[in-house]
């Protein structure tokens, strides 16, 4: 068997490595046991299809954590309200996210708003993009037809860039190649007031031994976009069959095993992020740490990258193309987008996808 | 005057029957051993070396020549497809490409020249008596000792623009020196060049070391300046053993993988290695990687043969 990230379903099930799970997942109905959003971006491909090749396994997405004791502070409160009109609290829209961090932007006190993604040797910006471009309403493009333009380039995508970009700005000097690590840093060493990362790296920050401020570290799902739209970048993997693997029968056992509904509550007890969807809603579930009911709010909203065995060009091509802006200011956010457009319809083309 | 060493064997014994038959030995004793024979010596160390580099250099050398020509994928079960030329024809008219071509060049020269500079400069204040030249010598040969990866991660932190060391001292406040997309690749090549430095001086010195000292004896004679013993005697007497290193780390600085990776990931800073394992690692691009890595190899076959050249030239004079 084999825990495999998402985008790997593509080169993976059309490659002939993972065993198709369609029957097993229809059979056992796994699409009612798991959290629909996890569903479809762990387990199927090509997107929309009905083919399943995994089992959700380790969910994980891109939430948020914060300075609790700055929030709550009551002259900043004071002055935040008296700068912005509402009250300082964990944001509800990206609109909020934005003031929250140039209200907290003091460089000259060495205190900075916010930490984002920004390293593009892999995925890293491309999921803290991902989490503004989904919840301004914007998206990668047809994950069944493959057209991209008038997706990745429309007016939503572009508001996104340019907010990413713009809370860029709020983050500490030399925030320029920053991924889990860096981001946990900006709390740990109460550089910044807010810092996205994976679900996964939040344990690290409740733990006094790593971070001294851990009692007052809160956290918060993603905002909602200017529209009301809210999702997030998935993180994350799911479990499938080795298709070469001669203990076949023995995982489907497993997997059988692994879906009922005690062993997720047992997997979120030992500290496993289930995707079933009925222990995350569980209250029990939702309060067994300070990060989880984000998480729980998370997994019902995640959505993912291209899944398609050519990811990696495409995104490779997406940090190409967005770093120079969000790091060096080159260029519009549009004109960005629409060179991105017309590399994807270039690469999708080369792979006989779409028209 | 006639030097005498000393023999191992007396005038009067021939050498070759006292090691057949040690009992011939004036005092009766064996002789020293003579070491392996000349097949042991290839059955152990030539034939199995040749077996190695066969195995691990030839064959894949020549094997990733075959997948250069074919769309080949290894993270699938498709089979190669011939495609011709049809990769390196992609490579050479990519323009992202070009660019990683036109900063790895860039770093190369920067990188090199700054190497060259330094190593050559800290060669010449050591090749004199000063104290303690032994345990400085060896101090400055340290950085070239640690591992690319660790060197990375160590200037990261020294270029850290909230806490590093270099713009407190320099009193730069916060100067980003990686997240600057016009000072990354400048600041890539200084880490090469404190790195790498002491491998020219190292060489530097062996050819400072070897200038006969009559001949500043007589420039000094002949009330020669500073400048012109350094340009008429020192330097081209140094420039065959100089040119050796630049064709090094030449070589290597085409190479850079480890050092730019870890520093920045700018795209002004992505070097063809890296391109190339992102081609070849990430995208799964087997055999246009395959294309691009011989496409390097040639370049850096041909930088070589143009210094090998003006090296020999050099010697010729």
């Amino acid at each position: 068997m084999i825990v495999g990230d998402s985008q790997w379903l593509g080169a993976a099930s059309e490659a002939g490595h993972y065993v198709d799970l369609t029957q097993f997942f229809n059979d056992n109905k796994v699409g009612e046991i798991m959290a629909p959003a996890t569903v479809k971006y762990y387990a199927e491909y090509p997107g929309n299809s009905g083919k399943y090749w995994a089992i959700p396994a380790e969910g994980d997405a891109v939430g948020w954590s914060y300075r609790k004791d700055w929030f709550e502070d009551p002259t900043e409160m004071a002055n935040f309200k008296a700068k912005y009109g509402y009250d300082l609290a964990p944001p509800k829209t990206w609109k909020e996210l934005r003031d929250i961090a140039e209200f907290f932007h003091r460089p000259d006190q060495n205190r900075y708003g916010i930490a984002i993604y920004t390293d593009n040797s892999y995925d890293a910006m491309a999921m803290g993009f991902e989490n503004a471009l989904f919840s301004f309403g914007g998206d990668l493009g047809n994950m069944e037809t493959y057209e991209v333009e008038g997706y990745i380039n429309s007016d939503k995508a572009v508001a996104a860039l340019e907010a990413y970009r713009e809370l860029y700005g709020f983050t500490p000097p030399g925030w320029a190649k920053t991924f889990f690590v860096e981001d946990n840093q900006a709390i740990t060493e109460g550089l910044a007031a807010m810092s996205m990362n994976y679900f996964a790296f939040f344990p690290a920050l409740l733990n006094e031994s790593t971070n001294p401020h851990a009692a007052n570290t809160g956290f918060f799902a993603n905002p909602a976009g200017p529209s009301g739209d809210r999702y997030a970048a998935l993180g994350g993997q799911g479990i499938s069959i080795v298709s070469y693997s001669t203990k076949q029968e023995e995982s489907f056992k497993f997997l059988q095993w692994f879906i009922k509904d005690e062993t997720q509550k047992r997997w979120a007890e030992l500290g496993g992020y289930t995707a079933s969807a009925k222990v995350l809603e569980s209250e029990e579930f939702r309060n067994a740490t300070p990060y989880n009911e984000a998480f729980y709010q998370t997994m019902f909203i995640v959505k993912d990258f291209w899944a398609v065995p050519e990811f990696a060009e495409l995104l490779g091509q997406l940090n190409n193309r967005i770093y120079p802006h969000i790091v060096g200011g080159e260029g519009t956010a549009k004109e960005t987008l629409d060179a991105l457009a017309a590399d994807w319809k270039a690469t999708f083309a080369k792979y006989g996808r779409g028209k | 005057m006639r030097l005498s060493f000393p023999r191992p064997f007396p005038d009067n014994q021939n050498p070759e029957a006292i090691l057949a038959n040690p009992s011939l030995a004036p005092d009766g004793s064996a002789p020293r051993s003579r070491g392996l024979s000349d097949l042991a010596i290839r059955n152990l160390f030539i034939i199995p070396t040749i077996i190695f580099l066969i195995v691990f250099n030839i064959f894949p050398l020549i094997y990733s020549l075959g997948y250069s020509f074919t769309d080949f994928r290894a993270s699938t079960n498709a089979p190669a497809n011939f495609v011709g030329l049809d990769n390196y024809r992609a490579l050479l008219s990519d323009p992202f490409i070009w660019k990683n071509f036109t900063i790895t060049a860039k770093y190369v020269i920067v990188s090199v020249t700054g190497q060259v500079v330094v190593g050559f400069g800290v060669a010449m204040l050591l090749n004199r008596d000063i104290p303690f030249k032994g345990l400085l010598t060896t101090l400055l040969l340290l950085p070239m000792m640690l591992s690319m990866a660790v060197v990375g991660l160590f200037w990261k932190l020294l270029y850290d623009p909230n806490f590093g060391v270099i713009n407190y001292a320099l009193g730069l406040g916060n100067f980003e020196w990686l997240a600057d997309p016009d000072m990354a690749l400048y600041a890539i090549a200084i880490a090469d060049i404190w790195m790498w430095s002491p491998f020219v001086m190292l060489l530097s010195l062996a050819g400072l070391s070897a200038v006969p000292k009559h001949l500043y004896e007589a420039a000094a004679i002949d009330r020669a300046s500073g400048l012109y013993t350094f340009f008429r005697i020192t330097l081209p007497l140094v420039a065959p053993i100089l040119m050796i290193a630049v064709i090094f780390r030449t070589m290597e600085a085409f190479k850079t993988f480890d050092i730019a990776y870890i520093l920045a990931s700018q795209p002004t800073t992505e070097v063809i290695s890296i391109r190339l394992f992102k081609m070849a690692f990430q995208e799964w691009q087997t055999g246009m990687s395959c294309a691009l890595a011989y496409i390097v190899l040639i370049m850096v076959l041909a930088i070589t043969n143009i210094y090998v050249k003006y090296l020999n030239k050099v010697k010729e004079r």
